[in-house]
């Protein structure tokens, strides 16, 4: 862990610290108003959160180039959304089930995906996009593109054989994809520990997977990782499995009282929270922080109240949209948000790619 | 015009759109320096390179989900299942992944997935079936079934341009007992029906092999009777359809799949709610019983709907 804290020393600056704590904050207040939302009636289903788990799509996320894809967050991972530039507005009016440009009231909770910023949005069969995933790093090495691909799944996800096909289809022609695994040891109510008899981590050395294991609730942590993960990557140096060690502090859903998990290991784990820690280190590093969760709030609850606005789709255009009528020319995956300062200080050292059309 | 076999008119097909177009790739399980397992990649190899012939490893799920993202990223993928049957490991990517993308998340998927079905010849159990109604079934999949060499270079080019994902069915017992001119050119065939042969009595709706047991029973019988090539089961063209019935007003359905919820089951299920009037006669169906296919000769030809069953079925239903 020593070895983070000095990578993230040389790599980020303090911009980009207090961009990662407002990013957490941003994800969390979205998720407390979405919850809330969800308690009103506002929210049809169920509501999905990430709490406690803020720094692992943060984190990682914070590490891509504009050009890097993310395919695709789940439902802990709304800061992966955040952090690439989604519009607040739009991810309330998909979660209200409003007419929205992401999904059009199709998908609900955190089942959108914003291609213009690049991100392909999860299905919920786990880990099929670890699949897709290796597909866009496949396509980046053929046409020489500079990129890499990063996508999220659970401990639980390694269970299922696409798990095992994406591993093994990944090293074999050394891609340039990042597999983040976020290990928060339930897979809705089943322990990791009825999940598999080795920890995965273990096996990507088999696969020819390059392996690290990080605490999920440092956000630099997780950033470095990513950040070195992706270095690898476009060197032509393989995939990556990282391995994000948190704990789910809410339930599956809002509808799950999660009265199967031990209290003590909530308890245990609050004391790590990752927004409350990083929320402290900066304050010790004589940085200005306390507006941001002000800040935060204010800017949610103006996305908020416009999405409040925002009709219902129409009923006519529920089978429309069944299939694309126009083929697309080139990537359908647009420039995100890029956030990491290393960015802008090697801007010149870049290839077009970059600015994915 | 040149004279080739349907597997010949599938290659051609393949070819000219990888020649025309650098995004087209495929990919499969020993396509590249062995050709396929039916020879269909033959060449493409020693022409194209192995980036863009790439042999995968044994994983359907993996080359069908792999081609999602290169899709996604601007690629034409056109995959290969060795065998039709194997598709259903790779089912999840198909249904889950590649079918419900463009209505959910407004992403296209343009991919072919090309299935060799269907049976005749031994393959038993596992490389023999015709998995057309799972597809069907599945929102947001083209399911193409061509018949002809013509067709099959058509319909492949017409797959392989469209932006969304397409079940290419090849069938395996057409690839060279089956000859016919093809367009030297890439055109792509519209996804629908044709009129194989034109009658008044009674219609035959079929696709794939079966249209070519149809016309042999067809041809055996004295009545006349039309031919309906269905070509494309998603879309599946309802006013060629409906015509047809309204022109005839019988018709006969078969299906080479296990009957139940098969291709000719919708198109029977069309027929009795939109042309009930103009019908003289029930909507008859001809289909391989709901049982896995089995090896030995007898027992395969005993399922699988021939000529003299289709005759059998037009005199009764042409009497009736």
């Amino acid at each position: 862990m020593e070895s983070f804290d000095r990578r993230a020393g040389e790599l980020l600056t303090d911009d980009d610290r207090v961009g990662l704590l407002r990013q957490m904050l941003l994800m969390r207040t979205v998720e407390e108003r979405g919850l809330a939302l969800y308690k009103q009636g506002k929210v049809p289903g169920s509501f999905y959160d990430g709490r406690g788990q803020e720094a692992v799509s943060v984190g990682a996320t914070w590490a891509l180039s504009g050009a890097d894809p993310v395919c695709s967050p789940l439902i802990r991972d709304l800061g992966a959304h955040l952090v690439k530039g989604t519009d607040l507005t739009q991810v309330f009016q998909h979660y209200m089930g409003r007419d929205n440009a992401l999904s059009r009231g199709r998908e609900g909770n955190v089942h959108f995906g914003d291609k213009g910023v690049g991100v392909v949005g999860m299905v919920s069969m786990l880990p099929d996009m670890m699949v897709v995933a290796t597909g866009l790093a496949m396509a980046y090495r053929m046409r020489g593109e500079r990129r890499c691909a990063l996508t999220f799944f659970g401990d639980g996800a390694t269970s299922r054989g696409d798990w095992h096909e994406a591993m093994n289809w990944a090293g074999l022609d050394q891609l340039p994809v990042i597999f983040l695994m976020e290990a928060n040891q339930l897979a809705y109510s089943t322990p990791s520990a009825r999940q598999f008899a080795r920890n995965p981590i273990e096996r990507a050395a088999a696969y020819g997977v390059h392996a690290v294991t990080v605490d999920g609730n440092d956000v630099e942590a997780v950033f470095v990782a990513t950040h070195d993960a992706r270095e690898r990557a476009l060197a032509g140096d393989g995939p990556t499995l990282i391995e994000a060690q948190t704990f789910r502090m809410h339930g599956h859903g809002a509808h799950d009282d999660a009265r199967y998990v031990d209290p003590s290991l909530i308890a245990e784990w609050s004391e790590r929270d990752p927004i409350e820690r990083y929320t402290a280190r900066l304050a010790e590093r004589g940085l200005d922080v306390a507006g941001l969760a002000e800040d935060v709030a204010a800017e949610v609850a103006e996305a908020v109240a416009v999405a409040l606005t925002a009709p219902m789709p129409d009923p006519a255009s529920a089978t429309e949209g069944v299939f694309c009528e126009v083929a697309p020319e080139g990537s359908q995956l647009g420039a995100g948000a890029e956030r990491w300062s290393g960015f802008a200080a090697s801007a010149g050292e870049r290839l077009p790619s970059a600015a994915a059309a | 015009m040149a004279v080739r076999t349907y597997l010949q008119a599938i290659s051609d097909g393949l070819r000219e759109e990888m020649r025309d177009d650098e995004r087209v790739f495929v990919m499969g399980e020993d396509v590249g320096a062995f050709g396929g397992a039916f020879k269909v990649t033959d060449g493409l190899l020693d022409e194209f390179g192995a980036e863009r012939v790439r042999d995968t490893p044994i994983a359907e799920a993996g080359i069908v989900g792999t081609a999602v993202g290169a899709a996604l990223a601007g690629l034409r993928p056109v995959c290969e299942m060795q065998f039709g049957d194997f598709v259903a490991c790779g089912f999840d990517q198909l249904v889950n992944v590649a079918g419900k993308m463009h209505y959910r998340l407004g992403l296209a998927v343009p991919l072919t997935v090309r299935l060799p079905v269907g049976g005749g010849f031994s393959g038993g159990p596992f490389h023999s079936q015709n998995p057309e109604a799972w597809f069907m079934h599945a929102p947001g999949l083209k399911v193409v079934a061509p018949s002809t060499p013509a067709d099959a270079k058509g319909l492949l080019t017409a797959a392989i341009r469209d932006p969304n994902p397409v079940v290419f069915l090849e069938h395996k017992h057409l690839y060279r007992r089956v000859k016919g001119e093809v367009p030297d050119a890439a055109l792509p065939t519209p996804m629908t029906a044709r009129i194989a042969r034109e009658g008044e009595d009674l219609s035959i709706f079929a696709y794939g092999a079966m249209m070519h047991t149809a016309l042999e029973a067809a041809e055996a019988l004295d009545a006349s009777v039309e031919v309906v090539d269905l070509r494309s089961l998603v879309p599946l063209d309802e006013a060629a359809i409906l015509a047809s019935v309204r022109k005839t007003s019988k018709a006969l359905v078969l299906d080479e799949a296990n009957a139940t919820c098969a291709a000719g089951a919708q198109v029977a299920a069309l027929i009795a709610d939109q042309a009930f009037e103009d019908l003289d006669g029930p909507v008859r169906r001809l289909a391989t019983p709901d049982v896995p296919i089995p090896f030995s000769p007898p027992l395969e030809q005993a399922v699988l709907p021939g000529a003299e069953r289709v005759k059998e079925a037009a005199r009764d239903l042409l009497d009736y």
